[in-house]
């Protein structure tokens, strides 16, 4: 017999993260979203002015060491927009990262348990989805006050029950195949099922339904300000320069049109990772060769 | 006798890297005649079949070669033209009924949309008759109301005929079979190819029976063509691929395969075949072969005719020692272990709906106890509430004298370590994102063993079930089905168990990977005094590897025996009626 020291070897397939990764959507949407975190980190380093310095005539353009001008009150435009987007994005992300960690924990516990817990979790997440997100979030946030943690509370709220539903969807089919049988019968804690067997293998959908919702906080957040309901009404904020600034978008375009575009790229950026992602995990530009 | 099916050197490529998975594949069908096309999974056996129809799955192109059905070249045609033959010149059964039949249809519609759609009869009563013909010679009902029924209102046997009378709709004169019978029950097995073989030869069509199980083969076929690593390595009539194989693999093959007319010691076969673009240029099944000498490696061997009907692609043709189909060999005569696992009166059901009746079972240490049925006789419900994953059961099961609680999180630890089960998939057995060292260690971290000691015992239990133990740091999806299965194996061996509880743990590997287990399982139960309950449907392999067996049936044990007598003599009406629908090679070449 010609010995041969292994007739194949079969390569690891990457993950989910690093197959994205080969897309050009996930690439462009990655970099966009480092660059805006990027200026929301520095931004309020490098801003020639305080967020509440009247520099000069409201509404005015071309004035010497403001960039584009200034806004309605006569703060520096670009300034404001450098700082504003730090509270939105913190705020997202910790709405986004705790309605996902409550979520996940839930959409386990319901895959697991699938008795009166389950129905019990499930009717409670029904109620929260009929009502829209941005109507919830003002709901909550109009009764009390806009603070920065009943925000991302009201954000994380609903956003707990669309990532339960995924993930215990996506729980439920894992659940029922033999590894968590095996494990169930070396005789393993449910937690230890839960977080050790289930967790790792539903962590595809998790991470599109993360992305997914992070891109839904930026947009709930910054309506949020919008409507008025930001922690700090004076501070800078994009959703609040947007409201503030678009009644002078005439005469004073930058005031509102530089936060827009703001915002609008970061969720464009947000929304090709989470394209990416889902893209891979639907089997859809499998083989990585770009679109 | 003229022609059917002819394939002329076929080839096709995965289009992103250019390497072919299927190469110089040449086979020829006469009208009325059956083909099989033998193989391991991988073996680019579908890949062939769906050619035949000019098809191919995402990624993969047809880059050379001719399909002849009858006179038309179907390679040639136009995709639209293509479409046309399909169904009307070429037809093609495949493998799962129950998903090949759309759901939410009746299958009188489907009948019917087969003939619409190749303009088949003249008439919507032309069509009506053409259906209750075709109905009757599947040998199903032709009532309106049995053709008014939706798939799911079928059993697995009877939607498998209306998959035929489909395929034979249009009088095709070939057609494209896909492991048929695969998931159905021996006996629903025998009566679907009783009517392919009264089919096939009462129209005159070329069947191209694409399978891996031998004894179906034997059954069935009139001509074998064995296909390893894309390439035909050997084709033949089935007699001389049988009891003359002239190809190693083939005789491999032929070796591996369990026999219900005979106790038989199976012999399975290590490594696995190449992948497309890692064939080498010689003989691809060189690095597995025994007589294998560097000259099998220059180039891929040249035809060589055996007989005027028989030909193989070996240098080594003649060196190929015959097979033994089947032996006699000595029942198992040993001395009577102790009892280690005792269940008595056991009934177990599925919300409220008792499906296993009274079910008594003594199995003793160094023992292996072969649970048969048919599917829906509950036997896997028998063995999941053995392993504690069933909560509905109540009657009485004593291991090491200590009787066991329902379920596994109410067990003792020691009763927990002492029953171990094996899973039937080992696809789905083993968690794809722990390394199989990490899989392995768990049931001694739980026990409380420390790490040190557990990782020495990982390295131990891998080389009993012959696998390296560089394979600890490996993932699941790195290993072939086989391995993957050992590796299953290893798990439930780490922790020292009494009793091995085996789910048909062969039934989703290639028989020669099965050999190998069955090989491996029986070492362990002589070495390790290991008591085994085997569950499974495949009364040939009970032979092979079980000292006593309970075939059970609607949720009852209706026999129970010494393996040797209760195959080889059976008593029990249901028993015989098993044993004479399960296909033999043996008894095919008599």
């Amino acid at each position: 017999m010609i010995t041969s020291p292994e007739v194949e070897q079969i390569e690891k397939p990457s993950g989910l993260l690093r197959t994205a990764l080969r897309l050009k959507r996930t690439q462009i949407g990655l970099g966009v979203l480092i660059a805006m975190i990027g200026l929301t980190i520095v931004g309020p380093i490098i801003a020639p002015h305080s967020q509440t310095e009247f520099i000069d005539m409201p509404n005015s353009l071309n004035i010497p060491g403001a960039l584009f001008g200034t806004d309605y009150l006569g703060q520096d435009v670009w300034s404001r927009f450098l700082i504003g987007g730090r509270s939105i994005l913190l705020l997202s992300m910790s709405a986004t990262l705790l309605g996902t960690t409550v979520g996940t924990f839930l959409g386990l516990l319901a895959a697991l348990t699938k008795n009166k817990t389950d129905e019990f979790i499930m009717r409670i997440f029904d109620v929260i989805l009929s009502f829209p997100q941005i109507l919830l979030a003002l709901l909550l946030v109009s009764m009390f006050n806009a603070s920065p943690i009943l925000t991302i509370l009201a954000v994380a709220l609903s956003t707990t029950p669309r990532v339960g539903r995924i993930i215990r969807g996506a729980a439920l089919s894992v659940v029922e195949r033999d590894f968590v049988q095996a494990a169930t019968a070396l005789g393993e804690s449910r937690i230890r099922i839960l977080f050790s067997e289930v967790l790792p293998n539903v962590t595809g959908p998790l991470l599109v339904e993360a992305s997914l919702r992070f891109t839904y906080s930026i947009a709930t957040i910054a309506s949020l300000a919008f409507l008025g309901f930001a922690p700090d009404p004076t501070a800078a904020n994009w959703g609040t320069m947007i409201q503030e600034n678009s009644a002078v978008i005439v005469i004073q375009p930058w005031g509102a049109v530089l936060p827009v575009i703001a915002i609008a790229v970061l969720t464009i950026g947000t929304g090709l990772c989470s394209d990416g992602l889902s893209r891979v995990l639907a089997g859809i530009d499998r083989g990585g060769k770009g679109e | 006798m003229s022609e059917g099916l002819r394939i002329v050197d076929l080839r096709l490529d995965v289009e992103a890297t250019g390497n072919d998975i299927v190469d110089q594949v040449t086979i020829s069908i006469a009208k009325g005649k059956v083909l099989a096309l033998v193989g391991e999974s991988g073996s680019g056996k579908t890949t062939v079949g769906l050619a035949v129809l000019g098809h191919t799955r995402r990624g993969v192109s047809i880059n050379c070669g001719q399909v002849y059905c009858g006179d038309t070249e179907i390679l040639s045609l136009t995709e639209s033209d293509q479409r046309k033959a399909r169904g009307h010149l070429v037809s093609y059964v495949p493998q799962d009924p129950s998903s090949s039949l759309n759901p939410a249809l009746r299958i009188g519609l489907q009948l019917r949309e087969v003939l619409e759609a190749h303009n088949f009869g003249s008439s919507d009563e032309a069509r009506k008759s053409r259906i209750r013909e075709m109905m009757e010679e599947v040998l199903l009902p032709t009532d309106d109301d049995y053709l008014r029924r939706y798939p799911h209102q079928l059993s697995g046997g009877q939607q498998q005929r209306v998959g035929l009378a489909m395929a034979f709709a249009c009088r095709p004169s070939v057609i494209v079979l896909d492991e048929p019978t695969t998931g159905l029950d021996v006996s629903t097995q025998a009566h679907v190819l009783a009517t392919i073989r009264q089919m096939t030869s009462k129209h005159g069509v070329a069947a191209l029976y694409i399978t891996h199980d031998l004894a179906v083969v034997a059954d069935i076929a009139d001509e074998v063509a064995v296909l390893y690593a894309g390439r035909v390595v050997e084709q033949g009539v089935v007699k001389d691929i049988f009891t003359n194989p002239a190809h190693p693999y083939t005789r491999h093959l032929v070796a591996a395969a369990p026999d219900i007319s005979g106790k038989k010691e199976v012999v399975g076969l290590s490594g696995r075949a190449p992948s497309p673009g890692k064939r080498p240029v010689g003989c691809a099944f060189a690095s597995r072969c025994e007589l294998a000498t560097p000259e099998c490696q220059d180039s891929f061997p040249k035809e060589v005719a055996m007989s005027a009907s028989h030909h193989v692609r070996c240098i080594k043709v003649g060196q190929v020692a015959p097979v033994l189909l089947a032996s006699k060999g000595a029942s198992n005569v040993r001395d009577q272990g102790s009892p280690v696992l005792e269940i008595k009166g056991v009934d177990a059901g599925y919300s409220g709906v008792t499906v296993v009746h009274d079910v008594s079972l003594t199995i003793r240490k160094g023992e292996c106890l072969a649970l048969v049925g048919e599917s829906g006789s509950g036997k896997t419900t028998v063995s999941r509430a053995i392993g504690g994953l069933h909560r509905e059961w109540t009657g009485t099961m004593v291991f090491n004298n200590v009787e066991l609680q329902r379920i596994a999180r109410q067990r003792s630890p020691e009763n927990r370590r002492g029953i171990q089960y094996v899973f039937q998939n080992p696809y789905g057995s083993l968690n794809p994102r722990r390394t199989v060292g990490d899989s392995i260690s768990r049931p001694l971290a739980i026990i409380g063993t420390d790490k040190s000691e557990a990782s020495k015992a990982v390295l131990d239990v891998l080389e009993k079930v012959n696998l390296p133990g560089s394979y600890a740091n490996k993932y699941p999806d790195q290993l072939s089905g086989g391995e993957r299965q050992r590796v299953a194996i290893a798990r439930a061996l780490v922790s020292k168990p009494d009793v091995l509880v085996c789910d048909e743990v062969t039934s989703a590997l290639d028989v020669l990977v099965q050999a190998a287990i069955v090989d491996l399982l029986s070492d362990l139960r002589k070495n390790l005094g290991l008591a085994m309950l085997f569950v499974t449907h495949n009364l040939p392999l009970v032979r092979s590897i079980a000292d006593e067996v309970a075939v059970m049936s609607e949720g009852r044990i209706v026999e129970f025996g010494p393996a040797e007598s209760v195959i080889g003599d059976p008593q029990q009406a249901y028993t015989k009626s098993l044993i004479m629908a399960t296909p033999s090679i043996e008894r095919s070449m008599r």
